[in-house]
């Protein structure tokens, strides 16, 4: 078990099982969104309340979902790295951020989109939008920290440590974000009551579900190649790489 | 290691002590910055009292974060920083003291010049114990997480700026809970909950944050 770690913890090994593994994640995610994308936008039915304009839930929940899963992402990858000292987790976790906070640029932008025709207003200071806005301010504090500081290493344990507190962080945040608003707005904003969702719209929901995360996996191995790549640029084997490649 | 705790509190508030002048920064500008708002917003109590107890938070969070980078920044550049953290004593326990000490001297002011500014705001008298409680639960938590921050960007040339990036996010909780409380208190209201809310976040604070900033302080020192 411990050598199986300690083997797919070394950036070497790591390197090549991930350039096999993305062209398959790559494929899946093509997939998955041309079903959930036709599903979503052709066969779903409109919704009784909201007509089409609902359909942009289909992009806009999972990305709210994976902007909180990558999140975790960090913390426990940085518990990781902090504790066992395995450098892929660092890596992953500083490839991850990136992607994570694109995630909450886009949960926030297609929540507006839909807060524009829903609630008349671009911007309301709803609790959900709020607390993604937190959130992408904990990924920005992130991406400032870990850029700031030049030694990577010390930049990542540094990220690690910043990704636990924030981790901590979140969940009181979320609440109490919940909990002002309905001290403070209540009724100004008419807030859906949510049905149960039928079923012809959780399927495609799920498979892009499925597919953002899917693209996550994809988009993230690739730019852990890179890094790594970059972080090994003095061992052997990279330099054989390179070798080939110019050849 | 009670003693290396209250040698290290003693020292701090000495060296605070002998440089008085800068110590009455943070509550200057805790002051000009709530004097701000009447200018700019004209001088109906209605208005200001309706707005002030955000206003007193945010200004007590803004003069919190500026006090902040002096918990660790002189100690850092003459070496002191690094003797701390190579000591057989807990680290925690060293910089749980360093903060306390910060504390005593940036945010206790804070909670003594407030009513002073409660009157100036139109604050009702009602809320103004209120006022007082929140701030003496709030700003320890400011000054714990903060110092995480600052541990953590001790090291960097221009932190000042990311320093306000990492924090204030964290600082929303108890904005939303100690503003809310002064509002409620302003009504009439109970507020128990609240103060309640606040209470916890400290004991939480107290007792999470010194672990990670004697982790981000070692991190920082390499």
């Amino acid at each position: 078990m411990y050598t199986w770690i300690h083997k797919f913890g070394s950036p070497k090994h790591f390197y090549r099982m991930a350039g096999k593994i993305i062209p398959w994640t790559a494929a899946f995610t093509l997939i998955l969104f041309a079903y959930g994308l036709y599903g979503a936008l052709i066969t779903s039915p409109p919704d009784y309340q909201q007509g089409e304009s609902a359909r942009i839930m289909y992009v806009h929940v999972p990305a709210a979902w994976m902007s909180m899963f990558v999140y975790m992402v960090l913390a426990v990858a940085g518990a990781i790295g902090l504790i066992w000292r395995i450098k892929l987790a660092d890596v992953m976790a500083q490839a991850s951020a990136p992607i994570g906070a694109s995630f909450t640029v886009l949960a926030l932008v297609t929540g507006s989109l839909w807060g524009k025709p829903m609630w008349g207003t671009w911007w309301a200071w709803d609790a959900r939008l709020t607390s993604e806005l937190i959130l992408l301010f904990l990924y920005l504090g992130y991406m400032g920290l870990t850029t700031a500081i030049e030694d990577r290493r010390t930049a990542a344990r540094a990220g690690a440590i910043l990704a636990l507190v924030g981790a901590v962080n979140i969940p009181i945040i979320h609440y109490s974000v919940d909990w002002w608003n309905t001290l403070h707005q209540g009724a100004t904003v008419t807030k859906m009551s949510k049905p149960s969702i039928h079923i012809d719209m959780l399927i495609p929901l799920l498979v892009m579900a499925g597919a953002f995360k899917l693209y996550y996996f994809t988009i993230v191995l690739i730019r852990a190649r890179a890094d790594v790549l970059f972080n090994e640029r003095r061992s052997s084997w990279v330099r054989e790489i390179i070798a080939k490649v110019k050849l | 290691m009670f003693r290396a705790f209250m040698a290290m509190f003693n020292r701090d508030l000495l060296l605070a002590y002998r440089h008085r002048s800068e110590l009455i920064n943070p509550l200057l500008f805790f002051v000009i910055i709530i004097s701000l708002f009447p200018l700019a917003l004209g001088p109906e109590s209605r208005v200001l009292s309706t707005i002030a107890s955000g206003v007193v938070w945010v200004s007590a969070l803004l003069a919190a974060l500026l006090s902040l980078d002096t918990v660790f920044r002189s100690d850092f550049h003459d070496g002191a920083l690094e003797q701390i953290v190579l000591s057989p004593q807990p680290l925690t326990l060293l910089v749980f003291a360093k903060v306390l000490a910060h504390w005593c001297v940036t945010g206790v002011p804070l909670i003594l010049v407030s009513p002073l500014l409660a009157s100036m705001l139109h604050i009702k008298e009602e809320a103004l114990g209120t006022l007082m409680l929140t701030l003496l639960l709030g700003t320890p938590v400011l000054s714990l997480v903060g110092s995480v921050g600052v541990a953590l960007t001790v090291g960097l040339r221009r932190g000042g700026m990311l320093l306000s990036i990492l924090v204030l996010p964290l600082y929303i909780p108890v904005l939303i809970f100690a503003a809310g409380a002064v509002n409620d208190a302003a009504l009439g209201l109970d507020v128990s909950a609240q103060l309640a809310f606040l209470g916890s976040m400290l004991v939480l604070s107290i007792t999470l944050t010194p672990l990670a900033i004697a982790a981000a302080l070692r991190v920082s020192l390499n």
